[in-house]
């Protein structure tokens, strides 16, 4: 009449959850597609283009078309003004110098605009060769684009941080509290299920799909923008796996006292914001003033960034890492510890 | 057993909500004896979910004792919950795992039970096995509940409302499950507000209300407290009956009024009946309206309160 169960109950929660993962459309794109669309995005719009030619006015005058002649190279745009729109034009920044012909040749500028200055050396280069001037030193160009210089370089690794941390925490966050919502944990605990068992299915599933994001992502980054992993791939790995636990935690602490989802929501939204903007997704923490970098350092994703593009982007080992590492095992632990504490089962 | 046979055992159980502004439950004693199926009667907002759920060990009580199996949830509730079956008047299961999958989950929790397909056999599920909870009918998701709650093998099983809002095949099906369960001299605890699935499944009922236990006995003992098996409801015109005569009448046990006229617990009927008649007749009255029926466990609870069922 009776049996044995054939797996343990953590298995079979975490099976569950995987098979209802998988089975929810809009959990896939969140946590697969929309971190690959943004990179497509963000590596279209900030991709490295060859620089901008510079853009002169040459004031109309006897010997305007003459200058104009010289000066025309792939560097420079030189257009004849007359006086006035040759002011508008370089008050309102589509020139970057006006040259008013005569003897001597006079350059107007505004010293302050690095393009000004860069046009000054430039036209005037142009002009000193055009009248005859011989460099006595030859010179020649190496011109590089250093792989894992790149914006798109620095991105990867910070959308992949973006990706641990939302998919944890909705991920966990919003499916317990709508469990609660649905009184389905309160039937669980009606059973002899081991309340540890129920979280650690959810941490358990999230380190499973870490196994699956990275390799998504990085693998979209390589084929795309040949986005290279400097250092150890495995290590980038332990420390995705390590983020998505820490996040995993904070993310059962934030939904342990919820009761409906608007309510799990918001205070997700509350924990994650500051760490969108603040933890360098898309541009450097250090952007930031002195003053409030204690404040960034210490934001849990900030450490994750960081360690995941020492890793990528400079070849970093473990020992470089290892305090941002520690951070985020710290806030973790402390976080699944207080969940743990305050949850609210019934 | 600890107690002498007894399933549950509870004295003086008391629950209040929002620090004693809200007395769900009032000081309530419930026995319900091994092999035993119990139901609690009373309206909604009575204390019968709440009451349950302090059986089950998902809500604290405020005071009292309570004792189910022999163990108390505080020091042995694990051993506890491996002998209980539970159906929660509410439950979402996942919409989107299988009904064999449901059962596979719950079954995981016990260390000994059924097999998924036992228990899909005896809910009458096996044909469904394969579909998505989200694509079950009312009756079907109900009859998985109760799956879930019998995989463990429990020996005491728990149903709060198993049959509410379900449709006539479906609370039949469900009947012979519960049944089949209380013939393998199991126990069973339910609440219910349908009269005909208390009298049709239950040894013994206790009616709640406001959070104490009003009446209790076998079905057939409180319907006889009544003093009559039968009910004669009429409605008269042309003045007023005299209540206390009718009461007096031979074979009348007791008058009430009801919404537009009277109903008297009758026993035996026909003598009742014709005492009536010959009572309206010579008080010069005109009968609007006159129909006998059994009386049921509404009319206990409606003798007792006052007030209806469902009011």
């Amino acid at each position: 009449m009776t049996d044995q169960p054939t797996r343990s109950p953590l298995f079979e929660l975490t099976l569950a959850r995987v098979k209802l993962f998988f089975r929810e459309p809009s959990a896939m794109f969140w946590t697969f597609g929309f971190p690959v669309i943004l990179a497509v995005a963000l590596g279209i719009a900030f991709r490295n283009r060859p620089p901008d030619a510079v853009h002169v006015a040459i004031l109309a005058g006897p010997r305007a078309e003459q200058l104009r002649l010289a000066l025309d190279a792939a560097e420079v745009r030189a257009q004849v003004e007359d006086e006035s729109s040759a002011r508008l034009d370089l008050r309102t920044g589509k020139v970057a110098l006006v040259v008013l012909p005569g003897d001597p040749l006079t350059f107007r500028y505004d010293e302050s605009r690095p393009e000004s200055r860069l046009a000054r050396m430039l036209v005037n280069d142009h002009l000193q060769r055009a009248d005859g001037r011989k460099d006595p030193t030859r010179v020649s160009d190496e011109r590089v684009t250093e792989v894992g210089a790149r914006y798109i370089d620095f991105l990867i690794p910070g959308l992949l941080g973006m990706t641990l941390m939302s998919s944890s925490m909705w991920g966990i966050g919003f499916l317990i509290v709508e469990m609660r919502t649905k009184k389905l944990v309160k039937r669980l605990l009606a059973t002899p299920m081991r309340r540890t068992d129920f979280l650690l299915s959810f941490v358990v599933m999230r380190a499973a799909f870490v196994l699956l994001e990275v390799p998504v992502l990085f693998g979209f980054g390589w084929l795309v923008f040949g986005v290279r992993v400097a250092g150890s791939f495995a290590l980038v790995m332990l420390v995705s796996l390590l983020g998505a636990l820490t996040f995993a935690g904070i993310g059962l602490l934030v939904a342990s006292r919820a009761e409906n989802t608007q309510t799990v929501g918001g205070l997700m939204n509350l924990v994650m914001m500051p760490m969108f903007v603040g933890s360098g997704v898309f541009f450097s923490a250090r952007n930031f003033p002195d003053a409030l970098q204690p404040v960034v350092r210490a934001l849990p994703l900030t450490a994750l960034n960081d360690a995941l593009r020492a890793v990528v982007n400079e070849g970093a080992g473990v020992g470089a890492i290892a305090p941002q590492l520690v951070l985020l095992a710290g806030c973790g632990a402390v976080s699944f510890a207080l969940a743990l504490k305050v949850f609210r089962w019934r | 057993m600890g107690t002498s046979g007894l399933a549950v055992r509870c004295r003086g159980l008391i629950k209040h909500y929002d620090g004693g502004k809200v007395v769900a439950v009032d000081g309530l004693d419930l026995d319900v004896a091994v092999g035993e199926c119990f139901g609690l009667l009373g309206p909604n907002g009575a204390g019968k979910t709440t009451t349950v759920e302090i059986l089950e060990g998902l809500l604290d009580p405020t005071g009292g004792e309570v004792e189910v199996l022999g163990m108390r949830f505080e020091s042995d509730e694990r051993a506890l919950r491996e002998k209980l079956g539970v159906s929660l008047q509410q439950t979402h299961l996942p919409d989107k795992l299988s009904v064999r999958e449901v059962v596979h989950l719950f079954r995981s929790f016990f260390a000994n039970g059924h097999s998924p397909d036992e228990v899909l056999r005896t809910v009458s599920l096996e044909e469904k096995q394969g579909a998505w909870v989200e694509k079950l009918s009312g009756g079907q998701k109900q009859r998985l509940a109760v799956a879930c709650a019998l995989v463990g093998d429990p020996e005491l099983l728990f149903l709060d409302e198993p049959t509410t809002g379900l449709d006539p095949q479906s609370r039949l099906q469900l009947w012979d499950v519960v049944l089949g369960f209380k013939k393998r001299g199991r126990t069973v605890l339910l609440t219910t507000h349908y009269m005909d699935e208390a009298e049709r499944l239950c040894d013994r009922v206790g009616i709640v209300d406001h959070g104490k236990m009003i009446a209790l006995g076998t079905p057939r003992e409180l319907i006889s407290s009544l003093g009559g098996q039968e009910v004669i409801e009429l409605a008269v015109t042309g003045g007023k009956l005299d209540e206390s005569a009718v009461g007096k009448l031979s074979g009348v046990h007791g008058v009430r009024h009801v919404a537009d006229g009277f109903a008297l617990a009758a026993e035996p009927l026909h003598v009742a009946l014709p005492a009536v008649l010959d009572h309206v007749r010579q008080a010069g009255l005109t009968l609007e309206r006159l129909s006998t029926r059994h009386a049921t466990l509404e009319d206990v609870f409606v003798a007792k309160t006052g007030r209806g069922l469902r009011d």
